[in-house]
C-alpha cells in the first residue's frame, strides 16, 4: 500500500511542481495510456468506416458518455477513500423514476426542479450509506451491496409493473437530452461541468487532498487531525447525488423509465474508474481520468458496433481491457517505487 | 391492474395454505350437465372433442407464473388472465421470480403443487429448467398452460402461442417493405439477445420472405443485437447507421429495441430518412409515432394471451379438452379456439398500430 500512497500526491500536484521531468511523465503515464488507447481506437474504427468521426456520432459517442462520467466522478471520489460504492445503479433507478413520475403528474415544472429532486433523492441515499459505512463499521462493499439492493427494492415496491412513457413526460424535460448551447449538448455540459468541479476538487482544495490522504492510509490520516467522518459521509453523499443527477438524465434521454432503469451500470461505473487509473486500493487516482474511462468504455461500445465484431466477444474485450487496466496501473507502480527509491525521493 | 403480488416463497406458502385452509379443495365444484350449446352464461365451454358435455367448473384455482414480475408486458398478460378468471368465476393467483433467470422459477411452481392449484399458466424461461417440475404438478392432476415463451412439448398440456412464428416474420417483412417505399433499398434488423429463441426464428422466417421475389428490392444487410437494454440497443442502432448510410428501414422485432431505435432516430438527423418499424407497445411507441418517426408497427394484445390462456386451462381443468389437435373451445369474447399441432393454440394475427388507431390501446 506503502506504493500507493507514494505516487499519489505527486501524480496529482499541480502541473508546475518541481518533479523531475522524467519522473513527471512517467507518472502521467495512466491517464496518457487512456488517451492513446482511445486514440488508437478512434483511428481504427475511422479507418474501417470514415462515418465514426462524423458530427452525427461524435455527439452521439459524447452523449452515450455523459451518464456514466457523471456517476464515474463520484464514484472515482469514493473509490480514492478507500471505499466503494455499489448502489449507485439502484440510485439512478430510484432517482429516474422518482423525477420522471414528477415530471408526469406536474408537467409545468421546469428542468432545474427535476435537476434538483434528483440531487437530493440521491445525497439522501448516499448520506445512508455513507453513515452505515462510517457509524456502522461494516466495510462499503458489504453495505452497498445491500443498499443496491434495498434501493432497487423500494423503486420495485413503488412502481410496480408500471412505467413513465415518453408521451407522458412533458415535451422540455425530452428535448432537455437534445438541445444544446453554442452547439455543446446540454447532458455533455453538464458531464464536463460535474468532471471538471470535481478534477479541481480532488486537486486543488484542501478537502480533496485529505480524502487521498484518507485512501492511502485511513489511519495515519485520522491521527493527523482529518475529519475522516465528515469527509467520508460528503464523499458518499456526493457519489449518491451524482447517481442522482444520473437518474435525471437518464430520464430525460431514454424517454422510457421503469423499475429496473439502471440495473448493472454499478459494474460499468466501476469499470470505467478502474480503467481510468483509479487504484481499488484507494489514494490514487484521478476524476478525469475516471471521466475518460468512461469515454473510452463507451467509445468501445460504439466501435464495436460499427466493426462488427460478434456480440458475443465484446463483453470480453470490455473485461480483458479492465485487467489490462490493472495490469499497467500494478507495471506502472512498480516502476515509479523503483524510480522513487533509487532517487531516494519522499512524498 | 390493483391484483395482490406476491414475491417471496414464503409469503405465498403462507397466503397460500391460508386459502387452503378456507377454502378447502374446490376442483370437485361445479358438475352441472348442461348441454355444450346452452350454456354461455359463464361465457365458455366445451363444444366438441374430449368431453364436450362438460361445462366449466366454478371456482377453479388459476396460478399465473410469468417470467418475472414488474415486467410491464407480462403485467398486461396476467391482467387480461385476471379478467378471465374473474368471468369464469374462478380464484386468480400471481406469483413469479424477481429476474428472468432459467431456474428461479422452480421453487414457485414446487409451492403451486403443494397448493394443489387446478392450472398453472406459466411463461418458461427455460425450456427444459422448468421441465421435471411441470411434469410433477402434471403427475398431481394440475393442467399445465404455458404462454409467451414455450417450456418443451413433453412438459405440457398447451401452448398459447401469441403469433405463428410464420404470422410474425411475414409481417416483419411486409412492414419493412411498406416503409422502404416502391424503390426498396437497404434493411437492417435490431434483436434482442443473439440467443433470444422467439427473435430468432422470427427473424429466419423474415429472411425465408425476403428471398421472395416479392421482396427482391430489399437488402438485409446487418442483424444487430441490443441486448433488450435501452443503452445497448441505442449504440446498436447508431452503429447501424454508421456502417450503413443508405439504410432505409430498422427493423426491431423486441420492445426494447424499437423504442431504442425509435428514440434515437427522433433526436437525430437521420429523422425522416430512415425508418423504424417492428414490435412494440403502443404505450412507449406513442410518442414517436405522433412526431413522424414510426408509421407503422405491430403487436398482438398481450392482454389477450392471459386471457386465451385462462379459458384454455379452465376448460381442460373442466374435461372439455384435452390438448389433442382438433379440440375445440369457446375462448369468451374472443370466440372459438381450436388446438393445432403439438398442443398448441394460436391467438392470431398481429394487431397493427398507426398514427391513426394508437390511441385505443393502452398497454
Amino acid at each position: 500500500m506503502t506504493v500507493t500512497s507514494d505516487r499519489s500526491a505527486p501524480a496529482d500536484a499541480p502541473l508546475g511542481a518541481p518533479a523531475p521531468k522524467r519522473l513527471g511523465n512517467l507518472l502521467k503515464t495512466r491517464e496518457l495510456g487512456i488517451v492513446l488507447a482511445l486514440a488508437l481506437l478512434v483511428a481504427y474504427t475511422a479507418i474501417d468506416n470514415p462515418r465514426f468521426l462524423s458530427g452525427q456520432s461524435i455527439r452521439d459517442n459524447l452523449l452515450n458518455t455523459a451518464i456514466l462520467a457523471v456517476m464515474a466522478t463520484g464514484q472515482a471520489v469514493v473509490v480514492i477513500t478507500r471505499n466503494i460504492d455499489l448502489s449507485v445503479g439502484s440510485v439512478l433507478g430510484i432517482s429516474a423514476f422518482a423525477v420522471a413520475t414528477l415530471m408526469s403528474d406536474h408537467p409545468g415544472l421546469p428542468m432545474a426542479v427535476a435537476i434538483l429532486v434528483g440531487l437530493a433523492v440521491g445525497a439522501v441515499a448516499g448520506l445512508i450509506n455513507g453513515v452505515l459505512v462510517r457509524y456502522g463499521k461494516v466495510p462499503a462493499l458489504v453495505v452497498t451491496l445491500g443498499t443496491l439492493y434495498i434501493y432497487r427494492g423500494i423503486t420495485y415496491s413503488w412502481a410496480g409493473g408500471s412505467q413513465v412513457n415518453a408521451d407522458e413526460l412533458p415535451r422540455h424535460f425530452l428535448t432537455f437530452a437534445n438541445d444544446s448551447l453554442l452547439g455543446i449538448p446540454w447532458l455533455v455540459l453538464i458531464a464536463v461541468i460535474v468532471v471538471g468541479a470535481g478534477s479541481v476538487l480532488m486537486r486543488n482544495y484542501r478537502v480533496g487532498r485529505e480524502l487521498y490522504a484518507m485512501g492511502s492510509s485511513p489511519a495515519a490520516a485520522e491521527l493527523a487531525g482529518i475529519k475522516v467522518a465528515r469527509n467520508l459521509l460528503g464523499a458518499f453523499v456526493l457519489s449518491g447525488a451524482l447517481a442522482g443527477l444520473a437518474g435525471v438524465l437518464y430520464a430525460a434521454r431514454f424517454g422510457t423509465v421503469d423499475a429496473a432503469a439502471g440495473t448493472g451500470y454499478e459494474l460499468n461505473v466501476v469499470a470505467a474508474v478502474v480503467v481510468g487509473g483509479v487504484a481499488v486500493f484507494g489514494g490514487s487516482g484521478s476524476v478525469w481520468g475516471a471521466a475518460l474511462g468512461a469515454l473510452l468504455l463507451t467509445v468501445i461500445g460504439s466501435a464495436l458496433a460499427v466493426l462488427d465484431i460478434n456480440q458475443f466477444w465484446q463483453q470480453a474485450i470490455v473485461g480483458a481491457l479492465i485487467i489490462l487496466a490493472i495490469c499497467a496501473d500494478r507495471l506502472v507502480a512498480v516502476r515509479i517505487a523503483r524510480s522513487l527509491r533509487k532517487r531516494d525521493a519522499h512524498v | 391492474m390493483e391484483y395482490a403480488v406476491l414475491r417471496s416463497p414464503r409469503t405465498l406458502l403462507s397466503v397460500g395454505s391460508a386459502a387452503l385452509l378456507v377454502i378447502g379443495l374446490s376442483a370437485c365444484g361445479g358438475t352441472t350437465k348442461d348441454s355444450a350449446s346452452n350454456d354461455t352464461a359463464a361465457g365458455g365451454q366445451a363444444s366438441a372433442a374430449a368431453d364436450p358435455n362438460a361445462a366449466i367448473k366454478e371456482g377453479l384455482k388459476i396460478a399465473f407464473l410469468p417470467k418475472q414480475l414488474n415486467n410491464p408486458y407480462s403485467d398486461v398478460e396476467t391482467g387480461g388472465g385476471k379478467v378471465a378468471v374473474d368471468e369464469l368465476k374462478g380464484e386468480y393467483k400471481l406469483v413469479g421470480p424477481n429476474d428472468a433467470s432459467a431456474s428461479s422459477q422452480v421453487s414457485y411452481i414446487n409451492t403451486l403443487i403443494q397448493q394443489q392449484q387446478d392450472v398453472i399458466v406459466v411463461a418458461a424461461n427455460d425450456p427444459n429448467a422448468v421441465c421435471p417440475s411441470l411434469n410433477q404438478a402434471r403427475a398431481a392432476k394440475i393442467k399445465v398452460i404455458t404462454f409467451d415463451s414455450d417450456a418443451s412439448k413433453d412438459c405440457r398440456d398447451a401452448f398459447i402461442n401469441q403469433a405463428t412464428t410464420q404470422g410474425i416474420g411475414e409481417s416483419l417483412a411486409k412492414m419493412a417493405l411498406e416503409q422502404a417505399g416502391a424503390d426498396g433499398g437497404e434493411i437492417a434488423v435490431l434483436s434482442a439477445t443473439p440467443n433470444a429463441t422467439n427473435q430468432n426464428s422470427w427473424i429466419d422466417v423474415m429472411k425465408k420472405e425476403l428471398a421472395k421475389p416479392d421482396y427482391a428490392k430489399l437488402k438485409l444487410v446487418k442483424v444487430a443485437y441490443g441486448n433488450d437494454d435501452d443503452q445497448k440497443s441505442f449504440q446498436e442502432a447508431q452503429g447501424l447507421l454508421q456502417s450503413y448510410p443508405n439504410l432505409k428501414v430498422i427493423v426491431a422485432p423486441t420492445t426494447v429495441g424499437i423504442a431504442a431505435a425509435a428514440r434515437y432516430i427522433s433526436s437525430s438527423s437521420y429523422k425522416g430518412k430512415v425508418a423504424v418499424t417492428g414490435l412494440g407497445l403502443p404505450n412507449q411507441m406513442r410518442e414517436y409515432v405522433k412526431d413522424g418517426t414510426v408509421a407503422k408497427f405491430a403487436l398482438w394484445n398481450p392482454a389477450d394471451i392471459g386471457y386465451l390462456a385462462a379459458f384454455a386451462g379452465a376448460a381442460m381443468a373442466s374435461g372439455q379438452i384435452t390438448g389433442a389437435p382438433g379440440e375445440k373451445f369457446k375462448a369468451g369474447k374472443l370466440g372459438e379456439y381450436t388446438i393445432g399441432a403439438d398442443g398448441e393454440i394460436v391467438l392470431g394475427p398481429p394487431t397493427e398500430f398507426t398514427k391513426a388507431n394508437i390511441d385505443q390501446f393502452n398497454f
